[in-house]
């Protein structure tokens, strides 16, 4: 092992080799088995080469960090079970500052000069966007893990695809119905002024009118506004629920400020969790949140019912009950959505191993493998619960959850199914030429 | 909400944004003013002096007023040695030249911001209030039974915020006492005016510099402390506050204190209150605009001296 | 050789380097070069202002913005042929500059910087509050038939990468000719000394609004060519750090100089990009080295070696 990250540091000393020591083995009997692999290992062992585009730095960077935890446990895992067609699977990790132009740039240094196979991990959508046209240029299948519609939308291209995690329009239908039943029918909507706001306020407006409520009032706040407590009066006073979702560094002060707006007497409130991932739901200031609910992508605290792959799929990534780094309870990570990294590799690896994937010139045949898959059932392969990929629009579909702050944990009170959150196709990607 | 409570909320909170607006500016209009060089790493002190203040809090523990006050007497201090030894170490080798001023305080915002990533965390962190109480506020009108209070939704203040605006108009006072009444005062307004004859004066203007530049960036470090109750320490939360003190310090017109405290008025009310009438985006790119205005008409800024 | 003669076999060199490294560097490396290229241009368009008239704005992204989202919008909105869209680009962002200018130039020194740096948020806040068109900071892509000219594909490596080159040399010869012109003469007087060159009967608010406009227009094709070869219109191209940018590069490079902006662009990425592959803390090593530049090459690098070595560099 030692021999092998010598050899790739002077390529790259960020290049991690992961798992390889426990996977030598692994990988020699492999090459006993007879079969499921056959020429493919014979024809090479190299690493199969993984281009990980991580937020490191800038606005993104405390999703990064998580996507890169759970990014590494995954790729330990495959390689432990004997990597992809008899290959170690190898992570190289490029920085993109969370910026669309590096983004661009980075997917770059992935095809020419590091030579992966794959480009993947993208979470913020203006860098996935930013990076896509480039991804179909260099030929480079590029597998996103952003939530963003934009894929979904037929905005992007045949080389993009979402297969590991449900687009943000899908999210917001399928919690449309909950809302409406259980909250109240008059929603005032918070969100931020740009584009994953915006997707936000169409989509649940649609989706709340349907179930016979309205939308009362929507209010955009601008980015980088570091105060709120201005915007709440806006809130009229009719108002049964509001639905908030807010991203970056001052959400905190968004949650605290609404709860110092409301005081005793507050309206229903619905949130998505991206307005807390990354932060202790204890955290002092958030004690108003008791009884308020949320949309989880996967529920954070362990629930009642845990099944063994959630387990099994904590303690791989190494997060405890309440979603908090095992090494540091404080260190709360971004639960509800890193899944999608863990998830995402398998779905390549699957794909690589129906497609034979060998090399760059099997890129197409890759998508192609991809775009057959359907139903994927909740595994350790997919921890989060069943998913249902639709090959024409390049996106995933998977159960969705709402949790109520109970005690000062995040306990599921509904879960969303598959159907509740379909919705028309947008897009035919296969039609697309290579 | 009700126009007229509606109106109220937004004067307060307008406020205490003008609170924390001078408390970001004032060390950048005194390095400014008196050294003259554009620091693009000034924002960067106000992270640091936010990022202490969790260290210390959450080392000490216990009643969050311990280490709040703690971290007032500890992070200003640390920031401001560190600025005075960056001003010495690289700031005075290149002799304050404007231009090669701006890259090498880029540099130092690089390291400060990536040496801070690696250190805190790329986490927004919060840190506990002191004390923090919300009071709700009445409001008037006239009913039926003529003049009535009652207490609107919504329409209420908490403690520590207006300890934010009495702790801004503190900071001011004593500033201005430093700048006026005191030697140490004299000697930098000297140097202010004409750095050349202070010098043959016998001021040493070298060491004057390194004091004002740490003082600066300790002010910063103190507005942060004061702040970070109410957002959060975040690696990249010096970007910010430091267009706004420029915005501030220059609206204000340079050197002028009572101008900055103006600016900071007109810009934390303006932000407010026109956020009552227009939708909140909209309302900032008015604002920003009728502001940028205010030099357009008025270059030398509000209480600036038009240069002779 | 003279002074002039050397100057023309520089530029020539130049260009001629840059048509030959397609051929022999690496994909990766090509690829980054026609980047550079492009973000060279707008450094360009910058340095008339900064470098040759004196005049340091902190909101020149809105230009380049400006030129993008002209481009990008007219493309993939009303259809414009590329052509069009790229020649419309160029008049918005040069309108803008004239609008933006005409007031910003009551200012001066600091003030002026304030003023250019809040116009430029205010035009970044107009990009998101727009939304519904612009997509806001997730941008959007640009539609391939926006990228061709003449049957040529310019998302094509060959495409891209001579296309940069095109409008790359236009405007580095065409920089360098101005300098020379009594227009350029005139505002390298007004930055030497603005009095003196009022005194001498020179109209210099206009010569300053000419410079203005002039470099707005520079950065405003640079941004309609960003999006044309790269394919992505986006807000973070409209935000602070893209006006801090050029300011960086062409103090990098070395301010006045023709060369400087590509020195500098070309410098400021490949220490990120070196850097970035040796260690996470690539801000550190960028900064630190930020920090030596100042303390070793007070003009920059083209502008040091100016001082010592080629005192003709123009």
């Amino acid at each position: 092992m030692t021999v092998k990250k010598a050899n790739t540091s002077s390529i790259n000393r960020r290049t991690a080799l992961l798992g390889m020591g426990a996977s030598a083995g692994a990988l020699a009997s492999a090459g006993v088995l007879p079969g499921t692999m056959g020429f493919a290992q014979a024809q090479s062992s190299a690493p199969i080469k993984i281009g990980f585009q991580k937020h490191a730095t800038g606005i993104g960077a405390a999703y990064g960090r998580w996507y890169g935890a759970t990014t590494d446990a995954a790729v330990k895992r495959i390689n432990d079970m004997g990597g992809i067609n008899g290959r170690p699977v190898e992570i190289v990790t490029e920085d993109d500052g969370t910026d669309p132009g590096r983004g661009a740039e980075v997917l770059e240094k992935f095809a020419n000069q590091h030579g992966c196979d794959i480009a993947f991990g993208t979470l913020f959508s203006h860098v996935v966007i930013g990076s896509a046209p480039r991804a179909a240029e260099l030929k480079l299948p590029y597998f996103v893990v952003s939530e963003g519609h934009h894929v979904a939308s037929g905005m992007l291209n045949r080389y993009t695809l979402q297969p590991g995690i449900t687009d943000v329009k899908s999210q917001v239908i399928s919690m449309a119905p909950f809302v409406a039943q259980n909250l109240g029918k008059k929603v005032t909507m918070i969100y931020p002024d740009f584009a994953f706001g915006h997707d936000h306020r169409d989509f649940f407006s649609e989706a709340i009118e349907a179930q016979g409520g309205e939308v009362v009032a929507k209010i955009a706040i601008p980015p980088t506004e570091t105060s709120f407590t201005r915007y709440f009066p806006s809130i009229p006073r009719e108002t049964e629920v509001i639905y908030h979702v807010m991203v970056g560094p001052a959400v905190l002060t968004f949650v605290k400020e609404m709860g110092e707006f409301f005081g005793p007497n507050r309206p229903e409130l619905f949130g998505f969790i991206d307005s807390l991932e990354a932060v202790d739901i204890q955290s002092s200031g958030l004690e108003f949140l008791e009884g308020t609910y949320f949309w989880e992508g996967m529920p954070r605290h362990a629930q009642a019912d845990q099944s063994a792959y959630d387990k099994t799929y904590r303690a791989a990534v190494g997060v405890d009950d309440r979603g908090a780094s095992l090494a540091d309870g404080a260190d709360v990570s971004t639960f509800a959505h890193m899944f999608g990294c863990w998830e995402t590799l398998n779905i390549i690896k699957k794909g690589m191993e129906s497609a034979g994937y060998q090399g760059p010139h099997d890129r197409a045949k890759l998508i192609e493998a991809v775009e057959a898959m359907t139903d994927m059932p909740e595994s350790e392969d997919h921890p989060q619960g069943a998913k249902r990929f639709n090959g024409k629009t390049h996106q995933t579909f998977g159960k969705q959850f709402i949790s109520q702050v109970t005690d000062g944990k995040l306990v599921c009170v509904h879960t969303a199914s598959i159907e509740d959150g379909l919705y028309e196709d947008e897009v035919d990607y296969t039609t697309q030429s290579f | 909400m009700e126009f007229g409570p509606h109106l109220m909320l937004a004067a307060l909170e307008g406020a205490v944004i003008s609170a924390i607006l001078v408390l970001t500016a004032m060390g950048l209009s005194i390095v400014f003013g008196v050294m003259r060089v554009v620091n693009v790493a000034h924002g960067e002190f106000f992270m640091l002096g936010a990022v202490l203040t969790w260290f210390v809090a959450t080392t000490i523990g216990g009643h969050p007023a311990l280490g709040f006050v703690a971290a007032l007497l500890i992070a200003p201090v640390l920031v401001g040695c560190l600025a005075a030894f960056a001003d010495r170490l690289i700031l005075k080798r290149i002799n304050y030249d404007p231009d090669r001023t701006i890259v090498a305080t880029i540099g130092m915002l690089y390291i400060i911001q990536q040496t801070t990533l690696m250190t805190f965390g790329p986490e927004a962190r919060p840190v506990p209030p002191p004390f923090n109480t919300r009071l709700s506020l009445p409001w008037f009108e006239w009913g039926e039974e003529g003049f009535a209070l009652f207490w609107p939704w919504g329409l209420s203040i908490t403690t520590y915020k207006l300890f934010v605006i009495a702790a801004a108009a503190t900071v001011l006072v004593g500033l201005w006492v430093l700048l006026t009444k005191t030697k140490i005062g004299l000697i930098m307004r000297a140097t202010q005016q004409d750095s050349e004859t202070a010098q043959a004066f016998g001021v040493p203007v070298g060491r004057v510099y390194s004091w004002v530049f740490g003082l600066g960036a300790g002010l910063a470090a103190l507005g942060a402390v004061l702040v970070v109750p109410i957002q959060q320490a975040h690696y990249l939360m010096g970007g910010d506050p430091l267009l706004l003190a420029f915005i501030v310090v220059i609206i204000g017109g340079l050197g002028s204190l009572p101008g900055t405290v103006i600016a900071a008025l007109l810009i934390g009310m303006s932000d407010g209150i026109i956020s009552v009438f227009f939708s909140p985006t909209l309302a900032k790119i008015i604002a920003t605009l009728l502001v940028a205005m205010v030099l357009v008409f008025r270059p030398q800024g509000l209480l600036g001296k038009k240069p002779s | 050789m003279t002074a002039h003669g050397k100057s023309w076999v520089l530029h020539g060199g130049v260009l001629a380097l840059l048509f030959a490294l397609f051929f022999v560097l690496p994909t990766y490396h090509s690829g980054q070069l026609s980047r550079i290229m492009v973000l060279a241009i707008y450094a360009m368009g910058f340095n008339i202002l900064f470098g040759y008239t004196g005049l340091l704005s902190l909101g020149h992204a809105m230009f380049f913005a400006a030129g993008m989202y002209g481009f990008g919008l007219t493309v993939n909105l009303a259809g414009f042929p590329m052509p069009v869209a790229f020649l419309f680009a160029i008049l918005v962002a040069a309108a803008l500059a004239l609008v933006a200018g005409g007031l910003a130039l009551r200012t001066a020194g600091v003030s002026f910087m304030i003023v250019t740096l809040m116009f430029a948020q205010a035009a970044y806040l107009v990009v998101l509050y727009f939304g519904e068109y612009t997509r806001g900071d997730e941008g959007f892509v640009v539609a391939r038939e926006g990228r061709m000219i003449a049957g040529i594909d310019l998302s094509t490596d060959a495409g891209r990468y001579f296309c940069a080159w095109v409008l790359f040399g236009v405007c580095f010869l065409a920089l360098a000719k101005l300098i020379k012109l009594p227009f350029g003469k005139r505002l390298i007087a007004i930055r030497e000394n603005e009095e003196r060159a009022r005194m001498l009967g020179y109209d210099t608010s206009r010569y300053k609004l000419m410079a203005f406009v002039t470099s707005g227009a520079v950065s405003g094709m640079a941004g309609a060519t960003y999006g044309l070869l790269f394919g992505y219109v986006g807000a973070s191209f409209a935000a602070v750090p893209y006006s801090i940018f050029p300011l960086l590069w062409v103090l990098l490079g070395g301010a006045g100089t023709t060369i400087g902006p590509l020195i500098g662009v070309f410098f400021m990425f490949y220490l990120i990009d070196i850097s970035s592959g040796y260690t996470n803390a690539y801000m550190l090593i960028a900064g630190l080295v930020l920090v030596l530049l100042t303390l070793f090459a007070p003009q920059g690098l083209a502008g040091s070696l100016r001082q010592k070595v080629m005192p003709w560099l123009p």
